[in-house]
């Protein structure tokens, strides 16, 4: 799949399945087809979140709340209508499975 | 998925009527899984529910060990003294493992979710309490007829727990 002009590989839900394949470039493309208007705040999370990733921490709305980066009601606003789900495909990570 | 596409669940209302942990948390992790799918979410705190946001008892509330045949122990010995205790420390220790929160810090997450939390009038009447006696970031004080207001529109569902 091309996005942004590049070539990636993604999965049915159109998350990415290869995480360094991932730019900024992408990333906002991926946001705008979700309705997420990028703030630098929301940059930040993002790159917390795949620092979360690469250290194989599961992601949970509990954790992004304890981050020192953002709070819970932030995170909300940040990334409205599902924040975990959406915040996990524009940073590049696959669909988190939590339900907390 | 097209039948999900074509109606989706926009509102889950839920009714807690029960104070033991697991009911309480069934609720709050169904309400805050709600939020998380960007779906809206609301609960109405009716009779030993209101024990959930109950200032005073929140923090200590357990899991059922007597009528309880998932517990897999016999009756007798559920109700023993300190058993009730025993099981609801263990139970916390597993969840805390999952990242679920204890009731006070749940409860914050989902006034930060923008969960919105109601308290049934009538119980409160008859537990004798006061809107001071319950968790400050509630939404509310409702009638039954007041919560099912909350309910309309296409994609509400309403839960009994």
């Amino acid at each position: 799949m091309t996005i942004a002009g590049q070539e990636v590989s993604v999965n049915a839900e159109g998350y990415l399945t290869d995480l360094n394949q991932w730019t900024k470039e992408i990333s906002l493309e991926i946001a705008q087809q979700e309705e997420v208007t990028m703030t630098e705040k929301g940059w930040e999370v993002i790159a917390w979140i795949q620092e979360q990733y690469r250290n194989e921490i599961p992601l949970t709305i509990r954790k992004v709340g304890k981050s020192g980066v953002t709070d819970i009601k932030e995170f909300y606003a940040l990334f409205p209508n599902g924040p975990l789900k959406k915040a996990s495909k524009i940073a590049g990570i696959p669909k988190p499975v939590s339900c907390i | 998925m097209s039948e999900a596409k074509a109606a989706p669940v926009k509102k889950i209302l839920l009714i807690l009527s029960k104070a033991t942990i697991e009911n309480v948390y069934a609720c709050f992790i169904l309400a805050n899984g709600a939020r998380m799918e960007g779906i809206e979410s609301e609960i109405f705190f009716t009779f030993f529910g209101l024990e959930a946001i109950n200032k005073k008892k929140l923090q200590d509330l357990h899991v059922a060990t007597v009528g309880n045949p998932a517990m897999h122990i016999p009756t007798i010995l559920g109700g023993l003294p300190g058993m009730e205790a025993l099981a609801t420390k263990m139970m916390k220790k597993e969840m805390d493992k999952l990242d679920i929160p204890p009731v006070d810090e749940f409860l914050e997450m989902l006034t930060a979710s923008g969960c919105k939390m109601w308290a049934c009038k009538l119980a409160m009447d008859m537990f004798h309490l006061k809107e001071k006696d319950l968790y400050d970031d509630i939404d509310g004080v409702l009638t039954v007829g007041g919560f099912y207001e909350r309910a309309a529109g296409d994609g509400s569902q309403l839960m009994f727990i």
